[in-house]
């Protein structure tokens, strides 16, 4: 009994001793997953007679002093990183050893998106499309995860993730397409601008509500691991939408049915002016990860690298081991939430300003590559030019097209038209041909 | 609300509630009080009268089912013939609260026909993703309910899914299943009828059986629809509805109503188990009013059967729908008010609605609150003399 009571106590010691350690490496975190395992089976076998719990709940050894467990969030689940805010690789044993195209690759795809991300927010201020979301700041969480995955891997995103199509090489005429809802969209028109969505590209459309793809993702992972087929499933979602219900779902879901899907949460400090001292009081979103059982890990957002590494391993062993895994990268919102919000009404200029200078994915992966003699000054300002001549030359293509034609309004509700709204469809007709000019028949497809 | 759920599990087994146990039997022997209580209970457990449906010969050979085991039969079928299906929920693995799943893991194994953790809404999503992914989904929702949580999901996700991606994606290989409606004493939140709720949202549809018979073959059609259903079961006919049920799988058309009972003077509609309350009603009706009702099961809410409805208006010139569900804002407005736009020079008198009040649904006041025969009947003799 004494001798029990004394091991507890240790163990209780040892548990608080590693969650104070600072480095919660994957190899700590492995070592806890094989003694949750182990602890698991130990829980199996009933022998009323051992003066040790038998609860069915949980498997966990007797304390005799009273104690609660405390939150660490004062020294959090550390940020893992591969290069500094200069580019300089920090161990050398961290390196992924990209290649000089595929870092080159990176850098023109998160340009790239920056680029178009700068001249739709202005053709939105301008009045030519209704609504934007930019990516400032965040491009390296897209390319480095997205460069990590295989391309028949399905993604399910929030909105904030165009990297991930550009890197699978969505055309610009097709983002363009979707923001117009000219009649190139494959959307044909109907959701609000980038609510992108791609079948070739295994990129899941969009929708405005938050969170809801969690479950949907976990449940997509399923089926994907009953196929057997080599594919795992990768969730985005920002630091906001984890609060909702279906963030909970979707964690619980994926770690009970064994889902191999990667959970990549965006924490950019703000859910548009909510900072994340109103959203949580945890260590953030990836100290609730191990709660449910779940692989986790935090990373630098703005390190390209330690985006990639730790998606590269997440994806290895989520498809191995079937388990889900928890990435939390941290990053910074640079840009305002959307076109329809100013962020200086709730954040100061300087703020910004610090992320936007001294600590932006795209300007450390730069720095990488100038020491690499990989990019030369030279090559910037032609990249910028030709980079900005194919979006321009793509958005005026866009701005040109017409509207898909209203017809399409009335399919797909149901795979089938139903008799109702066929009627509704005729009658929608009719009325159109009767006041045609009252309405702007002219600049849908006919 | 597993905890809830399983308190009225144990109310639900008519060896319990409806057929007097023994013990009950000794009680009523000893004291003619309790007599007399019990027979109270009896009566209002029982509503209405199940009627078998004529036995089908089209699809071969036939088994006395109850709705349950025909739920199961249906899903027996889907799982055998389709191997990509799953089916999941709360409590389904070891056959589930209300029986409908028994022996389906052992038979087709745990990777399709498992436990979820305990969360509405991270079923519909996860049924979703099952669906977006491919694969047949046919997921359980305890109580129709408890469907709430998920209605974000439903609504704003499964019905929009195909739509707003321009066909890209869809979830149309899921199928939502539920126990529904009013069972004697589930009180709030295990006897409510949710469909109208649903009815307002387009992209999804929703189906409720009135027998064994059409469970089976209205689910196997939701399961093969290319759009995602909610498929709500008449949990009060789980055991009580016995009839004989082909084995293999057949399919009963979806948004299709079936006229029951043909007449000349007046029109019925309803769907699951008020069905039977009005057949009844039809019969009292031309017994004791001479009056000759069509009895019209209109099987799908949604995208529901205007033409048959309206072909029988037309030709009766009276009509009056029923449902459990409260009546503003019921399924019964919509067919009132459609009706009343396609038939207003057949219309003889003012569209009848029998529905529940406008009150949670109570518990002990059960008898009082339910459209049952005779205010069905009270409402008919109306009409004739309007």
């Amino acid at each position: 009994m004494a001798a029990l009571s004394n091991l507890s106590k240790m163990s209780g010691l040892c548990l608080r001793a590693a969650r104070q350690a600072a480095g919660l490496t994957a190899s700590r975190l492995l070592q806890r997953r094989a003694l949750r395992v182990t602890a698991v089976q130990l829980q199996q076998p009933f022998d009323s007679s051992l003066e040790k719990p038998q609860f069915p709940g949980a498997s966990a050894e007797f304390v005799d002093q009273l104690e609660f467990i405390q939150p660490n969030v004062i020294s959090g689940i550390p940020i893992y990183r591969v290069m500094d805010r200069q580019g300089n690789i920090i161990n050398p044993s961290q390196d992924p050893q990209l290649s000089k195209e595929t870092v080159l690759n990176f850098y023109q795809k998160m340009t790239l998106l920056n680029t178009m991300d700068r001249i739709l927010y202005e053709s939105q201020r301008q009045g030519r499309i209704s609504f934007y979301m930019t990516n400032y700041g965040e491009e390296g969480t897209h390319l480095g995860s997205a460069a990590a995955l295989e391309p028949t891997d399905l993604v399910f995103g929030q909105y904030r993730e165009a990297g991930v199509l550009m890197y699978r090489g969505f055309p610009l005429d097709l983002f363009m397409a979707q923001c117009y809802a000219n009649a190139d969209d494959l959307g044909k028109g109907r959701q609000m601008p980038v609510h992108y969505g791609c079948r070739d590209l295994n990129f899941v459309t969009i929708s405005s509500p938050l969170a809801t793809q969690l479950p949907q993702a976990a449940g997509a992972a399923y089926a994907i691991k009953r196929e057997n087929m080599n594919r795992a499933v990768i969730c985005y979602f920002g630091e906001g939408a984890a609060s909702e219900g279906d963030a909970h779902a979707g964690f619980n879901f994926s770690a009970t049915l064994e889902c191999p899907l990667i959970f990549f949460c965006r924490n950019n400090g703000y859910a548009i002016s909510t900072p994340t001292n109103e959203q949580y009081r945890g260590d953030g979103i990836a100290a609730r990860g191990p709660g449910y059982g779940m692989l986790s890990i935090r990373v630098d957002g703005n390190d390209v690298f330690a985006v990639y590494n730790a998606t590269k391993e997440a994806r290895r062993r989520a498809v191995a081991e079937n388990q889900p895994f928890l990435i939390e990268a941290m990053t910074y919102r640079i840009g305002h939430h959307s076109t329809s919000d100013d962020s200086s009404a709730y954040r100061s200029v300087d703020e910004v300003n610090y992320w936007d200078k001294q600590d932006h994915p795209i300007s450390r992966l730069r720095h990488y590559m100038t020491a690499r003699g990989w990019w030369s000054e030279d090559d910037e300002r032609s990249w910028r030019k030709q980079s900005r001549k194919t979006v321009m030359e793509a958005f005026e293509r866009a701005e040109r097209r017409l509207k898909p034609n209203p017809e399409l309004l009335f399919t797909d509700v149901y795979h089938e038209m139903t008799p109702g709204l066929s009627k509704q469809r005729e009658s929608m007709w009719r009325h159109v041909q009767q006041y045609k000019e009252h309405y702007p028949l002219d600049l849908y497809e006919k | 609300m597993a905890a809830a759920a399983r308190l009225l599990i144990r109310g639900a087994n008519p060896k319990l509630s409806i057929a007097p146990s023994s013990f009950g039997a000794t009680l009523l022997k000893l004291s003619p009080s309790c007599s007399s209580r019990t027979k109270a209970q009896r009566r209002h457990a029982a509503h209405f009268t199940f009627q078998p449906d004529p036995v089908p010969t089209q699809y071969g050979s036939t088994q006395k089912m109850n709705l349950f085991q025909s739920v199961t039969s249906a899903l027996d079928n889907t799982l055998a013939n389709d191997p990509t299906a799953v089916i999941f929920g709360e409590d389904v693995a070891f056959g589930g609260v209300f029986r409908c799943t028994v022996g389906l893991r052992d038979k087709y194994g745990k990777d399709r026909v498992f436990n979820t953790p305990l969360c509405e809404q991270g079923i519909v999503g996860f049924g979703i993703g099952v669906a977006a992914a491919g694969a047949t989904a046919i997921a359980e929702i305890q109580f129709a309910d408890y469907i709430f949580p998920a209605f974000d999901q439903i609504v704003n996700e499964a019905a929009k899914y195909r739509y707003r991606s321009g066909d890209l994606f869809d979830c149309g290989k899921l199928t939502i299943r539920a126990p529904w409606g009013c069972v004697g004493h589930g009180s709030l939140y295990h006897s409510q009828s949710p469909e109208a709720f649903f009815a307002h949202c387009p992209g999804i549809k929703v189906v409720i059986p009135r027998g064994p018979i059409q469970a089976k073959g209205l689910l196997l059609s939701c399961i093969a629809d290319n759009n995602p259903c909610v498929f709500f079961e008449p949990k009060i006919l789980y055991r009580a509805a016995v009839e004989q049920v082909p084995v293999e799988p057949y399919t009963i058309p979806l948004s299709q109503a079936e006229i029951v009972q043909e007449g000349s003077d007046l029109t019925l509609v309803a769907w699951g188990t008020q069905l039977h309350v009005l057949k009844e009603v039809a019969t009292m009706a031309q017994e004791k009013l001479g009056v000759s009702c069509e009895v019209i099961d209109l099987q799908t809410i949604l995208p529901w059967d205007t033409e048959t409805v309206c072909k029988s208006v037309v030709k009766t010139g009276r009509l009056l729908i029923s449902h459990e569900a409260p009546v503003t804002g019921g399924f019964a407005a919509e067919i009132s008010s459609t009706v009343q736009e396609e038939c207003f020079l057949n219309l003889e008198a003012p569209i009848s609605r029998v529905c529940g009040y406008d009150t949670p649904f109570p518990h002990i006041f059960e008898p009082f609150y339910i459209p049952d025969k005779w205010k069905c009947f009270d409402a008919i003799k109306r009409m004739i003399n309007y």
